[in-house]
């Protein structure tokens, strides 16, 4: 953490910010720090232009004030194709700067990308802690599904260990934002988003709720608390010791609305409960979403599918209002057997790749390896894809 | 606190409107009172003045593009006041809701305002003012004697003031929405915004988004149908060509924002799932919809004040603009470029890094033609004579804070930064630093510009330096500590907070709010002092500032034909070229000159919308269909008035004429 001071000590003499915490340009994490590196750069590369640009202003208002007969005056110069072209291609080519710095930085710093280090000293060594998280009205629940435990408006997380949060929401938008580790990512009900990062120094740090989420949101923070490993050792026994159990029904009992929420934590979970959250189906006899898409995408279920609707299990859950010209909420009835569902729900958290095929910084992950500049290689995968020889793939 | 659906009970007579309607907050009863005392006083003054009738026949009904340009901006200041306000409580709340203390304002309250402020500062604010300018000053620009469509705006401008009504009804019966001023849903939607502050936002921006839209495309058909003789589109001034591509962004991206707002009232009323989280519905579909509008909305209000800015510096350093073609091609790539960057508002939403990359990239390419204009105003003072009246004043506050707020932009463009800076205080010093610095400064150096063509006499310099200069220290006092406050990790929209380290940034932000006001203050005592001095501050020239574009051809205020005898254009300047070359005024024979009538059509049809929406918003379906067919009989009513046109006699124009060299003469011009 230090060195990131270091790198960025030049900005404590500014009188402005010699007095405050600016977090976000000296946080403790890497991630966040190499966005704070980013910003320092891009604001110094734009300066180049944005000094003169207020110098030259103050100089010409200054020097060709209508008192100053002595400076002199051109009423008919209006074109210069040399300057012109200067005064496009100076901003042009810091664009390009400043594209490039984009293009490889956001491909760096892509929270969907899994950390390839923990600081500029250390490697990734270990595999990244998994961190589930929801958004509720209003305070944030984490789930920890190695450890079996949750906690509410709190995170423990070991220092200098990768950490993957997977979010999603369980009723309006949101954004979770730990300013001294990582950027943020909004979390968003039915849907579900990823985010990666790592906290170098231990330490409590302030963790809040940037997306503006109605009544409570100002409550919304949540401190997090980055642990040495035996001291996360102790904060999930102490959290399996609390004797409470987060099963369906307690979720829903939780997911009321409520303000300014004391820690709490759980000493057990229901595996899925992150996945019934996602698929939006928590509450019994609902349909997931995976379900349903499964069926969507063979067609549809037909007609059959309209008799499949059903009153709502709970009249009384947020969220769920009457429109006044239309009909009452409704829900639609899960059909799959138990065992089914669960298969279902239990592959969908691991759909995605477990690395990222390529880690250099400027191609994004999921693009294609890098080919030769000149005429790509044809790889067979793909040829079939493109070319379809047989007629059976017309429909890709 | 909020109301739940199940307090209100909808009779059919007054829908949900009931007891629950009244604001239980003092403060609201207070403002209530002010205004209500401040109302019953405007109105005796009218009856005692017996001003009724002036209004509604001089002002209310007129078709007159600069009347109506007026309208507007006096609606833009009085809704300005408001939004003010709302800013002032924010500030104050934000300043002392530390250790514990929950401030003035409670969460129902307080998200109001902040809803309100933003809803009321774009649409009732930045765009009255804008359309109000463009509207005044376009036409006679172009030498055209009105716009194409008059009647249509008259009509465009009552439908922007139908919106306000709205808007500002709220304040009073119901409650505003408490989502922020773009309603996201599933915030914004029916289940967890169930009572009325949603409707009045739907239904005060539908309102106004009529307005809006005709109102672009009358600009749009009179800049390209009315030009004058000789003024090909190189040949335009570049106000005129700057409220082209905002009036065609207008009328491009509106219709997207009145689709988007659909689609929600659709889930609201009837129980659609566009934008629920149930049944397929997505709620970014919402945010790439609202955004694919609201960005070009942005430039939709910077561009004219460009358009401002270059007539400024032209006028006051006594020179051709620099670079007008490359000038024109700049507004032109804005214009173009400001439909594909809408996705840097939600970089943070878990688009690919590509995406990302994509738009983020393409955002910093607008700051390219944005740096040339820059460039070339800054090449225009090169070798000038610069005279420092207030528009200049304005113009080169407006180029060291709008370079400021142009790098915090491009910087929020790149997405790691965006990452750890999106909605944060620095976000919102960032908007407030190119809106009021770009967009404000601009529309105050267009009042100080254009007053003296408008009224025939200038403004009182002294009280303006006071006010520029309250207003742009007051601005940065306001605006510096919440840039700090973002690189802190302060987020946007914090009712209470319990770091006790910020609140002394606060403080300053609301010390610059308090001189903000001042400035504000000083800004209407002078137009209360110039109009009590207008005698000694009188222009008779119609041409105060040694313009260069038509309309200081004419006289002061001009007259309701604006120009006896149609300009003919040769070259760029035509007014400067004209007084170069020693051109007389022409004195040929002249014609009865054909204009259109005044009616109260606008008015009425305007009027039935507006109930229409209150009726909508309050579920009172009888009142919403009469008026609707209010609103359609109107309307087919008016298609049969055919006394539409007037022909201003020969004999008045020659004595208008007449008239205007006399007052020449004794200027001595």
């Amino acid at each position: 953490m230090t060195h990131h001071l270091k790198r960025l000590s030049w900005l404590a003499p500014l009188p402005l910010l010699a007095g405050c915490k600016p977090v976000v340009l000296a946080p403790s994490g890497d991630v966040a720090a190499r966005q704070a590196e980013l910003l320092v750069q891009s604001t110094l590369l734009m300066l180049i232009i944005i000094v003169p640009v207020m110098a030259l202003t103050v100089w010409f208002a200054w020097r060709y004030r209508a008192t100053n007969k002595r400076a002199s005056y051109d009423p008919d110069w209006d074109h210069s194709t040399k300057l012109e072209l200067v005064i496009w291609a100076i901003p042009l080519m810091i664009i390009i700067c400043l594209g490039a710095l984009t293009w490889v930085g956001t491909h760096l710093l892509d929270p969907y990308r899994p950390l390839d280090r923990i600081s500029a000293e250390k490697p990734v060594e270990q595999a990244p802690l998994q961190v589930q998280v929801v958004a509720m009205d209003w305070k944030w629940l984490f789930i920890y599904p190695e450890q079996g435990v949750a906690s509410v408006n709190q995170l423990a997380v070991p220092v200098d260990r990768p950490v993957e949060f997977t979010l999603t929401s369980t009723s309006v938008m949101n954004a979770f934002y730990i300013p001294a580790m990582a950027g943020m990512i909004y979390a968003m009900p039915g849907m579900q988003t990823t985010l990666h990062g790592v906290f170098n120094a231990p330490g409590e740090y302030q963790g809040l709720a940037s997306h503006y989420s109605g009544h409570g949101f100002s409550g919304m923070r949540f401190k997090a608390v980055a642990l040495d490993g035996a001291g996360f050792e102790d904060w999930v026994a102490q959290a399996a010791d609390s004797g409470r159990t987060l099963d369906r029904a307690r979720y829903l009992e939780l997911e009321k609305p409520s303000e300014n929420v004391a820690p709490m934590a759980f000493a057990s979970v229901d595996p899925q409960l992150f996945q019934r959250v996602v698929n939006m189906c928590v509450e019994e006899g609902r349909m997931c979403m995976a379900e349903m898409m499964a069926y969507d995408a063979q067609g549809g279920l037909g007609l059959p599918g309209i008799a499949n609707i059903a009153a709502l299990t709970d009249p009384d859950i947020r969220g769920a209002a009457r429109p006044v010209l239309g009909l009452p909420p409704f829900q639609v009835s899960g059909i799959c057997s138990v065992e089914e569902l669960e298969q279902m729900l239990a592959s969908a958290g691991t759909t995605e790749p477990a690395a990222p095929r390529d880690l250099s910084p400027i191609r994004g992950r999921g693009l294609d390896a890098p080919q030769g500049i000149f005429g790509r290689q044809p790889v067979p995968g793909q040829l079939t894809q493109s070319v379809p020889q047989d007629g059976a793939d017309q429909n890709l | 606190m909020a109301i739940s659906a199940d307090d209100i009970q909808t009779t059919f007579l007054l829908g949900r409107l009931d007891w629950h309607a009244i604001p239980q907050d003092p403060i609201v009863w207070a403002t209530f009172v002010v205004v209500a005392i401040g109302g019953v006083a405007m109105l005796w003054m009218l009856h005692k003045y017996r001003l009724w009738s002036w209004l509604w026949t001089e002002w209310f009904t007129s078709v007159d593009h600069k009347k109506i340009g007026i309208m507007y901006i006096v609606l833009a200041l009085v809704m300005f006041v408001r939004g003010f306000a709302d800013a002032i409580m924010m500030r104050l709340q934000q300043a002392i809701a530390f250790n514990g203390s929950e401030g003035y304002l409670n969460a129902h309250h307080y998200d109001q305002v902040f809803s309100a402020h933003g809803v009321i500062m774009i649409f009732f604010v930045a765009m009255p003012f804008v359309t109000g300018l463009m509207n005044y000053v376009v036409p006679l620009q172009i030498g055209a004697r009105d716009v194409s469509f008059p009647f249509l705006n008259n009509f465009s401008f009552w439908m922007t003031v139908g919106g306000a009504v709205l808007t500002m009804m709220s304040l009073f019966v119901g409650e505003f929405a408490q989502t922020g001023w773009l309603a996201f849903p599933p915030l914004s939607g029916l289940g967890y915004s169930p009572y009325v502050g949603v409707d009045y936002y739907i239904w005060g921006l539908q309102v106004a988004g009529v307005g809006t839209t005709l109102s672009g495309i009358n600009l749009l058909v009179t800049i390209i149908k009315m030009r004058a003789p000789g003024m090909t589109m190189m040949r335009m001034p570049i106000f005129t060509w700057t409220a082209l591509c905002t009036n065609i962004l207008i009328v491009a991206s509106f219709p997207v924002l009145t689709a988007t707002l659909v689609l929600l009232t659709l889930d609201r009323y009837v129980g659609t799932n566009f934008f629920t989280n149930d049944l397929g519905g997505n709620a970014m579909m919402y945010v790439n919809l609202i955004w694919i509008w609201g960005h070009p909305e942005v430039y939709i209000l910077i561009l004219p004040l460009f358009g401002v800015y270059s007539e400024v510096v032209a006028t006051f350093t006594g020179k051709r603009l620099f670079g007008y073609t490359s000038m024109v091609y700049a507004t032109v790539c804005i214009t173009i470029l400001s439909y594909l960057v809408w996705l840097h508002h939600f970089f943070t939403m878990g688009s690919g890094a590509s995406v990302n990359s994509f738009f983020g990239i393409t955002t910093m390419i607008i700051s390219v033609p944005t740096g040339a204009k820059i460039f070339n105003w800054l090449f225009t003072m090169y070798r000038s004579r610069i005279r420092f009246e207030l528009p200049m004043m304005w113009t080169i506050a407006f180029m060291l804070t709008f370079v400021i707020g142009g790098m915090t932009g491009v910087l929020l463009a790149v997405p790691p930064a965006d990452f750890v800076l999106h909605n944060s205080l620095f976000l919102v010093a960032h908007f407030h630093n190119v809106i009021i610095g770009g967009v404000l400064f601009g529309l105050f150096a267009a009042v100080y510009y254009w007053w003296p063509k408008a009224f025939g006499f200038r403004l009182d310099p002294w009280w303006g330096k006071v006010s520029f200069w309250f207003w742009v220290v007051g601005f940065w006092t306001a605006f510096a500590p919440l840039y700090i406050l973002g690189l802190m990790g302060v987020t946007r929209r914090m009712r209470v907070f319990d770091d006790p380290s910020l609140q002394i940034w606060f403080i300053i932000a609301a010390f610059g709010a308090v001189l903000i006001a001042i400035g504000i203050a000083a800004m209407f005592i002078q137009f209360g002092v110039s109009i009590m001095r207008r005698d000694r501050l009188r222009d008779e020239t119609g041409d105060p500032w040694d313009g260069r574009t038509l309309e200081w051809a004419t006289s002061s205020p001009p007259p309701a034909y604006n120009f006896a005898l149609t300009p003919v254009s040769h070259g760029l300047d035509t007014w400067w070229d004209m007084k170069r070359y020693g051109q007389t005024r022409p004195r040929a024979t002249y014609v009865p000159i054909h204009m259109p009538r005044n009616t109260g059509a606008g008015v009425v049809i305007a009027g039935f919308a507006t109930i229409c929406g209150f009726a909508l918003v309050w579920y009172i379906w009888w009142l919403a269909v009469l008026s609707f067919a209010g609103v359609v009989a109107a309307s087919i009513l008016h298609t049969f008035n055919y006394a539409r046109d007037y022909h201003i006699p020969a004999e008045e124009v020659r004595a208008t004429e007449d008239a205007r060299d006399r007052q020449l003469a004794s200027a001595g011009v």
